[in-house]
């Protein structure tokens, strides 16, 4: 009976505006961390994520294969892409798609500076996108559903309600159902992408959103999407639009 | 491309204790680990790290496979003159890293 009112909940929900299920408070996800990984997270000397930042700005301002620098177009600390890593992921016109943040820097210096391409989980590209989010640090997360966008949007939504992998579960059975509850002795967070590209401890380095949630698919037995796969682009849509109104905190610390 | 962070404060009381923190990147690998395909990656710790202050060493860190990656070091030192806080680690691979920052003592 309950499934019932959330799949007619969701028809109704389809046809009217882009509007995600939303968590009632928004909590972010420091929220689900222990003190000391919060006090990691806000001291800028010691968060190892500001490292990457570091090499980021150097990636920013080196010379591209044809000579040209990021910082030539975007200033030499980015200040035009301040407020840029909110907005995403979007649709881009000349890619024809949805994209990321880390695609659309790939993007970028694939048409501008001669780039052969940034592989995902690569050095460069995770530098360069905990560099640019960075620069959004403290603005509020401002992804639109609406528009050219709305596909993917309603993809990522799709995907979010969708039983999947040997333990046949859905990301809101965890993440709307059941946050603030423990998952044997981890705490279950709301699930907001606001704080990545994030240093995980686990990792012992920075990762991106999307290694994060193919270790969620990993966790639930499914077959894990690619990372930059439009399954994976179009969930990111879904969470951020969930998270709408949050700070941006990258580089996060997680554990 | 090893990078550090080091802070110290621009300026200091002669006499004053102040903190200085680094913050190295480093895998610090503990080879006990293997790549997907079995073969054992080579252990490549940060085993020496040594900071001088005006050319006199004042802290040495010997670390082993038991430190986490990216290493996080803090301690206190009294700062007597102007001088450069400098330091300097080699890991096991050889690699060396040198960072540095004044210290202007009134």
């Amino acid at each position: 009976m309950r499934a019932f009112a959330v799949l007619a909940g969701l028809v109704v929900l389809g046809a009217a505006a882009a509007e995600p299920s939303r968590p009632s408070p928004l909590k972010p996800g420091p929220d689900f961390q222990s003190a000391d990984v919060r006090a990691l997270q806000a001291d800028d000397f010691a968060n190892p994520g500001m490292l990457w930042v570091a090499k980021g700005r150097d990636r920013f301002r080196a010379k591209g294969a044809n000579g040209r620098r990021c910082a030539d177009c975007h200033g030499e600390e980015g200040e035009a892409l301040r407020g840029a890593a909110t907005r995403f992921p979007k649709h881009d016109g000349a890619l024809g798609r949805v994209t990321d943040l880390a695609g659309r820097i790939d993007a970028c210096d694939r048409r501008h500076r001669g780039g052969a391409g940034l592989a995902r989980e690569s050095d460069a590209l995770l530098e360069l996108e905990t560099f640019v989010a960075n620069l959004s640090r403290g603005m509020a997360l401002a992804v639109s559903p609406e528009g050219s966008a709305r596909g993917a949007w309603e993809k990522g939504r799709d995907l979010y309600f969708t039983r999947i992998g040997q333990l046949n579960l859905a990301c809101t059975h965890c993440h709307d159902a059941r946050w603030g509850r423990t998952l044997l002795a981890e705490p279950i967070s709301q699930g907001h992408p606001t704080g990545w590209p994030a240093y995980r401890l686990e990792w012992q380095a920075v990762g991106s959103l999307h290694r994060r949630l193919r270790a969620c698919f990993f966790g639930v037995r499914a077959e894990q999407p690619a990372a930059g796969s439009d399954e994976l682009v179009a969930l990111e849509l879904y969470l951020a639009t969930r998270a709408k109104g949050l700070p941006v905190e990258a580089p996060g610390v997680r554990r | 491309m090893a990078i550090a962070r080091l802070q110290v404060p621009a300026t200091a009381r002669a006499g004053e204790a102040v903190e200085v923190r680094l913050l190295v990147q480093h895998p610090m690998e503990t080879g006990f680990r293997r790549e997907a395909d079995g073969r054992a990656v080579p252990m490549n710790v940060v085993n020496r790290l040594s900071v001088t202050y005006g050319g006199e060493e004042v802290f040495r860190a010997e670390m082993g496979s038991g430190i986490a990656a990216n290493p996080y070091l803090a301690f206190w030192i009294v700062a007597k003159s102007s001088g450069e806080v400098v330091v300097e680690w080699v890991d096991d691979k050889g690699d060396k890293g040198r960072v540095a920052q004044p210290i202007a003592v009134s």
